[in-house]
């Protein structure tokens, strides 16, 4: 689908999740933050309110999680997502080497975008890797803190909490890291204001 | 031949004191860890079964367990209660305090009654009730054990130290024994609080409620309710009140056990905001500022090369 040059890239079902995402894990950052570095006399939001508003951001987050999982099974949007392991390195080399070297010699990228590929390689093994990897271990570890009778007393003679809630941060982090990387490439359009047009209307 | 006589006969004395020693106990437990005892009524002349007072029955395990578990019940109550049926006037018998026993000994040092008590005397309990308001209130003499002292786990500590609040502030019988009023509704009362149940599993009343001493292991100044803590961040940041209080007595221990590595690595437990790692936090703000310095830079060779 195509008009005056441009591609269909975002289908309404995943602006939709990607919107309830993006509020979702703001929400989450920063109160995760709250919880996690608050002092008396410095909270950036009440410590009961933080705690609040994560676990329902925690929980939309989640449902839209699900759909994203569902709509990236039954759709063809899927084929993005697919890893091909062979010249991977090659391919993901060529892509860093054009962000740090060919776009300021003004070379074309190695990958432009196009309606069978929507993500050059380095985009779309950092989407596998958040998507696939760690958005499933803080949503796991997440459900866990919420329901902390779930989790095992002891390991390893740790709190199982404690080590949850562990894991539960340092992924949060990299998310967090993740979240500034993705709005910074995000810049790297037509003029730097395209990309986000682009995942409001779908088209490209 | 001599030695081993002596050793026999060292094994009898022992052993027959052992043995005298229950059977004081035992008499005085044969009816007091029952539900009936059978009682000979003179008017009547034939042994009649009866219920005992719920309040006078006695777990002699826990008792055993407990800190007075090798006394004898004689060695508080008056020896008169050896012959039965009891003489009624003997419920009347002032019994020992604490302090009698504890007060001066210097096996007790390191528990520092001397300084409980006048902590004791500031709290909301002896300012309201005075004398009324003895140790054994919350300190049940015939089972009490030093579980903040001696238990390695936390839950432990807490549910016992509740149940020394609840056993009045969840009972009305006990609770008018020393007040007129109604008891206060403890789920209503704290119902500001986010996740009430893991509270009260997981920290102790007197947390909140009492004023922290540096010097004393538990604090027995408990404060009237308006001056409860009532802010989440007293715990829950990286200078956790907790700390202070909960887990003074494990913090102690495990410094001077398994320094301040092996403190973090045992960690047993969990507080939103009270664990910081410091080698975690410095790793991060690293790799926070390596991000946004290479965002700054490229957004600057983009601009330049434009």
């Amino acid at each position: 689908m195509t008009t005056e040059g441009k591609i269909y890239l975002y289908p309404v079902w995943l602006r939709i999740w990607h919107a309830l995402n993006a509020l979702g894990i703001l929400v989450l950052i920063y109160t995760g933050l709250n919880m996690q570095f608050a002092k008396p006399g410095f909270e950036l939001i009440r410590f009961d309110l933080a705690v609040t508003l994560h676990n329902y951001a925690g929980i939309i987050v989640s449902i839209s999680y699900l759909m994203f999982f569902i709509g990236n099974m039954i759709t063809s949007n899927k084929k993005f997502y697919r890893i091909k392991p062979k010249g991977l390195r090659k391919r993901l080399f060529k892509q860093a080497r054009y962000y740090v070297y060919g776009m300021f010699k003004n070379e074309a990228p190695p990958y432009p975008i196009s309606e069978k590929r929507k993500f050059n390689p380095i985009q779309k093994y950092t989407y596998v890797a958040v998507m696939y990897l760690l958005v499933p271990v803080i949503i796991i570890t997440g459900i866990a803190l919420l329901f902390p009778e779930l989790i095992i007393e002891e390991a390893y003679n740790m709190s199982g909490i404690f080590l949850t809630a562990l894991l539960h941060a340092i992924i949060g982090f990299f998310i967090s890291i993740f979240l500034i990387i993705h709005l910074y490439f995000a810049t790297i359009g037509k003029k730097p204001t395209s990309n986000f047009k682009s995942i409001v209307t779908g088209w490209h | 031949m001599r030695v081993s006589q002596l050793r026999l006969s060292l094994l009898l004395i022992f052993l027959a004191s052992f043995a005298l020693n229950l059977k004081a106990d035992n008499d005085c437990l044969r009816c007091h860890s029952n539900q009936t005892h059978t009682i000979y009524n003179e008017w009547t002349e034939r042994n009649e079964k009866r219920l005992m007072n719920p309040y006078f029955i006695l777990d002699s395990l826990r008792i055993k367990a407990g800190v007075h578990g090798s006394f004898k019940c004689i060695d508080c109550h008056s020896s008169d209660y050896e012959t039965y049926p009891h003489q009624g006037d003997l419920k009347l018998e002032p019994l020992s305090t604490c302090i009698d026993c504890h007060g001066g000994d210097e096996n007790f040092a390191d528990y520092k009654f001397e300084q409980i008590e006048e902590e004791f005397k500031k709290s909301t309990h002896a300012r309201a009730l005075g004398d009324q308001f003895t140790c054994s209130k919350c300190h049940n003499q015939h089972y009490y054990q030093a579980k903040a002292r001696t238990s390695e786990n936390v839950k432990d500590i807490v549910k016992s130290s509740n149940e020394m609040c609840l056993s009045c502030h969840d009972d009305s019988p006990r609770y008018q024994l020393v007040s007129e009023s109604q008891s206060p509704k403890l789920i209503e009362t704290h119902n500001w609080l986010p996740n009430q149940k893991l509270h009260f599993e997981n920290v102790r009343c007197i947390e909140c409620h009492t004023e922290v001493l540096d010097s004393l292991m538990v604090s027995h100044n408990i404060l009237p309710k308006e001056k409860a803590l009532k802010l989440c961040v007293e715990c829950h940041t990286s200078d956790s009140h907790l700390n202070a209080s909960l887990y003074k007595y494990k913090n102690i221990q495990a410094r001077s056990q398994k320094g301040a590595v092996g403190n973090i690595l045992s960690n047993k437990s969990y507080v939103i905001g009270a664990y910081q790692n410091e080698i975690l936090n410095l790793l991060s703000i690293l790799i926070f500022l390596g991000v946004i310095t290479g965002v700054i830079v490229h957004t600057f060779f983009r601009i330049i090369k434009k």
